[in-house]
């Protein structure tokens, strides 16, 4: 027990702050896949073909491909890509990005395209009905959106996206590899320090469970709270 | 684009995907056994059977693969007792860690997938075994199984795929497996973007060749 004490002592603190980071990249990680969302569903749904294309080879590559090829494509592939965008404004100085953003981001491509298909799915199971009520009733394309489609689809949509969730959440410990200290990375050093793996894995294992679990209860929560009238 | 890396590290990238698909295999097989024993369980009136198979899923969804392939690779390697066993030869192994740790991971969605399956036949269908007098062992081999095997191929199908990308992480314990070697090459020539066009390929290969064949096997044993 004295292994997990705060302060200098123990790996208390630091465990405690890797936490917190494991649970800032994640809820990041979520928003930024919200934001593809946002943009490939429209996209996917869309009659265009050449559109429909461009969101389903998203979806299509980043759920076939391993979570940790992608990391690894972002960790070595975006400094460079960044520098590239940089030279060309006349900037030629080395460009380190933070850990922490490359990792939210490779982490919310992929939860993003999980998040475009909760969201296609969403829409495509509410009623034809409810969207000519809307433009029946004369309402403009920003109300008929707002007020009465995602609504709807937010309701329909929360289960599933609980899913995406834990995913996002467990797919953050692959972070670990670029050197970002979270839960995972905390623990092989703690491991490493003091020759005692079997319990820093453990109670990496513990930790990880503990906020699979809370954040279930949350999302309950906001479940019976978006399904209220049904 | 560096074309000729691309074409120069294909066939040792397709080398490497053979391990992946000898770690996904052997894994798969040993979890469909975990998988169907846990859901067996799960099914027992006994109220600690059903806990103890209910809690080996909870606890291998709700964690990280990373961390569960750390705790077998790294951890249980500290407990001198399992030295001094024979279990030893297995466990100094990365390849064999790596399966242990993917068998029961996938043998816990494995289970939950199976249970729901079990759940979901309808009761008129044992009932009407029962009537034609057909013994309850028979009727959970001829019938209940069959039907839930039937029911879980979609779902099984998708797990499959998961699995398929979980291998990947055997890269980060010494395996040299379709990631692993893509990461090396990736960390020698600094060109990520070829090297990820072509790894990414055959994963995605073989995403759609087991896509195809659940589908293929879900029309053939379709009800209708």
């Amino acid at each position: 027990m004295e292994l997990l004490a705060f302060g200098d002592s123990g790996w208390g603190d630091e465990l405690f702050y890797a936490t917190l980071m494991t649970i800032a990249v994640s809820i990041t990680a979520m928003i930024i896949g919200f934001c593809f969302a946002a943009i490939f569903t429209p996209l996917k749904l869309s009659k265009n073909r050449l559109l429909n294309f461009i969101a389903n080879s998203y979806t299509t590559v980043i759920r076939g491909v391993p979570e940790l090829l992608v990391i690894y494509l972002f960790f070595f592939g975006g400094t460079g890509a960044v520098m590239y965008v940089a030279s060309i404004f006349g900037y030629n100085e080395y460009i380190e990005i933070n850990a922490f953003i490359t990792g939210a981001f490779a982490i919310g491509i992929i939860s993003g395209a999980y998040s475009t298909e909760v969201f296609r799915g969403a829409v495509q199971s509410i009623d034809k009905g409810q969207f000519e009520a809307a433009k029946v009733l004369g309402l403009s394309k920003f109300a008929q959106f707002f007020k009465i489609i995602l609504p709807q689809v937010l309701r329909l949509a929360i289960p599933n996206l609980s899913n995406v969730w834990q995913i996002t959440l467990k797919d953050t410990s692959l972070i670990s590899v670029t050197g970002l200290v979270e839960i995972m990375r905390q623990s092989y050093i703690a491991a490493g320090s003091t020759r005692d793996p079997l319990f820093f894995y453990s109670f990496a294992a513990v930790l990880y469970l503990l906020l699979t679990y809370l954040s279930m209860k949350l999302i309950n929560r906001l479940e019976i709270k978006y399904s209220k009238g049904y | 684009m560096d074309l000729e890396l691309m074409i120069g590290s294909f066939p040792r990238l397709l080398s490497a995907a053979v391990i992946t698909l000898k770690l996904l295999s052997v894994s798969l097989i040993i979890g469909l056994f975990i998988g169907f024993l846990f859901a067996i369980l799960r099914l027992n009136k006994n109220i600690f059977v059903n806990r103890f198979a209910y809690g080996y899923s909870y606890v291998f969804r709700g964690t990280p693969l990373l961390v569960q392939i750390f705790i077998i690779y790294f951890g249980l390697g500290q407990i001198e007792y399992l030295r001094s066993t024979f279990l030893w030869v297995i466990l100094k192994e990365p390849y064999w860690c790596a399966i242990i740790a993917f068998a029961l991971n996938t043998g816990a969605y494995t289970s939950e997938i199976l249970r729901s399956a079990f759940q979901t036949i309808k009761p008129g269908v044992i009932e009407a075994g029962k009537s034609l007098g057909i013994s309850s062992k028979i009727i959970f081999y001829k019938i209940q199984i069959p039907i839930a095997i039937r029911q879980s191929l979609p779902a099984y199908g998708n797990e499959i795929i998961l699995m398929m990308k979980g291998t990947s992480l055997a890269s980060t314990v010494t395996i040299m497996d379709l990631t692993g070697v893509a990461k090396y090459i990736i960390s020698t020539t600094f060109k990520p973007i070829e090297v990820f066009i072509v790894a990414g390929g055959i994963y995605l290969f073989m995403t759609f060749i087991i896509h195809n064949l659940i589908k293929f096997l879900e029309k053939k044993y379709s009800f209708n």
